[in-house]
């Protein structure tokens, strides 16, 4: 187990490099000037331009800025934002926020999704199933953003059961609504893989086998079919944590939540690269760990994984 | 079989009667003079009796017609914005109202659904040709190809859809359609790369290709004539769900301001301009999401349509 993770680990590093390098070009190496950025509307004379120049490492060829970030990054360094905040700190002061509306996401996404879809998977054809299927596909066609104001106007403006705006320090109650938005898409791809998953398992002998041994049927679905079905939606799942991170952008902007999403939009409206790179590179390691938790997990759910290594 | 219980009897001379005596051989018959029937005409025959195929089929002709022709079912200019008759009801003239700045709601959401069928349509072609190749590439080479080119996949995977686009489309002055179709393109293929390559991995070991390797086929040639026809169907059902997955993601996008200018016609800005308005005008706000929404379900739906009929497991129930 231990040789297991350590080489997850070590596949992780140039997965971690490269997507690092490619968000780094894009924010650095495209059009546009970071100093006239920081500047703004205001005339900057050359001698201070050469100074901030040398101060972000502007002067280095793009190759050999992206090594000494990466090497400030490993010692917890994110480097220092345009307004002279460290990027650190208004990541630190964001990120509760987001992880909160991030963990109510994927509880949500993953009690609803499971239970519909086991209840959806075992009685597949039937009128119940249907709905539940269209429903689903509903949730994915419309977009995040029409589900967030149709649910703030009706649920906020019409009726005055949640608060419209949620504001500073949200309480977990202000963030429910915000989590279901957040979601709601992953809800229906879980539903959908959780039907499809029950399904074909449902029909496995060694369902049939335990029926024959006179298992009650609860114990049949929780034993037999549900464990064996959950493993492509543990797969999603995890790679659903990153999305979040990034969906949170969406989100975060319709219900006016200060987390991560809110500082990316933000980094992004002002060209504030070392921000941008930052936020995303942080994102690219949340979604790498949630995958390396997720490969874990598959060695709980599947005995042959655990025992092959 | 024999049904009768009798005819097993061990070393019987014959265990059923000659083909030519028993009225099994009008079943059994065979009509050889008939074209088999392949994997896509097979699933042609599920299709054309599964409504949902139907109906997706006639939603995606409809919007297809209204993209190519949005002018024969509106005489309004979706460009044509008069405060004179901003936040109207729906009257004969404007039969979904105006907006806030006097345009034509029924003229723009007719007009819109040429930029997302535009932007969805040729993401959908850029995505699947970079993740195709490189899929087919890394499973039917293996070895060391494989084990770079599915880092690479691994690597713009970990870089979500939406993010990488906003930190390029944030880049640019001017977005314009082909820069989004671009921008998702380039990081939209990797669910298809790692489709592809499973589908080439477990098809380049069937008994045919060993065969065509056998009778001296090329592998460039076994490559593009045996292994991605066979394993292209799976991709293609992706590719369809892909679609709408781009249109939405185009939305969100310009939705965000970091997609198309708001000079462009298109569902997201009209979305997004509709969000402003929503207490007085919320009609504002459904008929573009209406649109897009129908669009976005027609194409997953006919995605999942085609996917139940390739699948003679998920057919047989």
């Amino acid at each position: 187990m231990i040789w297991y993770i350590g080489r997850r680990l070590l596949q992780m590093i140039p997965v971690f490099l490269g997507a690092t390098l490619i968000v780094y070009l894009m924010a650095f190496a495209s059009s546009g000037d970071p100093i006239a950025a920081i500047a703004g509307d205001k005339p900057i004379s050359p001698a201070v331009q050469q100074a901030l120049r040398e101060q972000y490492n502007l002067d280095k060829p793009v190759l050999v800025q992206w090594l000494i970030y990466l090497g400030n990054v490993v010692q917890g360094d994110f480097g220092v934002g345009f307004n002279g905040r460290p990027i650190m700190d208004q990541i630190v002061a964001a990120f509760p926020v987001t992880i909160r509306l991030a963990l109510i996401a994927v509880v949500i996404e993953t009690i609803f999704g499971v239970i519909a879809g086991v209840i959806a998977g075992l009685k597949k054809g039937t009128i119940f199933d249907t709905t539940l299927l269209m429903l689903s596909l509903v949730v994915i066609a419309v977009p995040t953003f029409v589900i967030g104001f149709t649910a703030q106007f009706v649920l906020g403006v019409k009726l005055g059961v949640v608060q419209i705006n949620v504001g500073r320090d949200p309480s977990w109650e202000n963030l429910l609504l915000p989590g279901f938005v957040l979601g709601a898409v992953s809800f229906a791809y879980v539903l959908r893989l959780t039907r499809t998953s029950v399904a074909e398992v449902a029909t496995a002998d060694h369902v049939r086998t335990a029926t024959a041994k006179g298992l009650s049927r609860g114990g049949v679905i929780t034993k037999h079919i549900l464990r064996n079905s959950l493993i492509p939606v543990v797969t999603y799942i995890g790679a659903d944590l990153g999305a979040l991170m990034g969906g949170a952008i969406v989100t975060e902007r319709i219900f006016n939540i200060n987390g991560i999403g809110s500082l990316l939009f933000r980094a992004i409206n002002a060209g504030e690269s070392p921000m941008i790179v930052s936020l995303v590179t942080l994102l690219v390691i949340i979604f790498l760990l949630a995958n390396l938790i997720v490969d874990l997990l598959y060695a709980v759910l599947d005995p042959r994984i655990r025992y092959a290594q | 079989m024999p049904s009768d219980a009798r005819s097993l009897r061990p070393r019987a001379e014959h265990f059923v009667a000659p083909l030519e005596e028993t009225p099994l051989q009008a079943v059994d018959a065979v009509d050889t003079t008939s074209a088999p029937r392949s994997m896509w005409g097979e699933a042609f025959r599920v299709l054309v009796r599964n409504p949902v195929f139907i109906v997706s089929a006639l939603l995606i002709l409809l919007v297809l017609f209204v993209s190519a022709f949005p002018g024969l079912l509106t005489s309004q200019d979706p460009t044509y914005g008069v405060l004179g008759r901003a936040n109207q009801g729906p009257s004969a003239e404007h039969p979904f109202g105006t907006t806030t700045q006097g345009y034509d709601v029924l003229a723009r959401t007719l007009y819109g659904t040429r930029t997302s069928v535009t932007v969805g349509f040729f993401t959908m072609i850029l995505s699947t040709l970079i993740g195709g190749t490189l899929g087919a590439l890394a499973g039917y080479l293996g070895g060391f190809f494989d084990a770079v080119l599915s880092r690479i996949t691994d690597i713009f995977f970990a870089v979500p859809l939406i993010l990488g686009a906003i930190v390029i489309g944030n880049r640019v002055d001017h977005v314009t359609v082909w820069i989004v179709v671009v921008v998702l393109g380039v990081f939209g293929w990797t669910n298809i790369a790692r489709i592809m390559r499973g589908a080439v991995i477990s098809v380049k070991n069937q008994d045919f290709v060993t065969a065509s390797t056998a009778l001296g086929a090329s592998r460039p040639v076994i490559l593009l004539k045996h292994v991605i026809p066979n394993a292209i169907a799976p991709v293609i059902v992706t590719a369809t769900v892909n679609l709408g997955v781009f249109i939405v993601a185009e939305a969100t996008l310009t939705f965000l301001g970091v997609g198309l200018p708001p000079t462009s016609v298109s569902w997201g800005g009209d979305i997004s301009a509709a969000q402003n308005a929503l207490r007085t005008q919320p009609m504002m706000l459904f008929y573009p999401s209406m649109a897009l929404a129908i669009t976005v379900l027609s194409f997953i739906m006919l995605g999942d349509a085609v996917r139940d009929a390739l699948d003679p497991k998920a057919r047989k129930r």
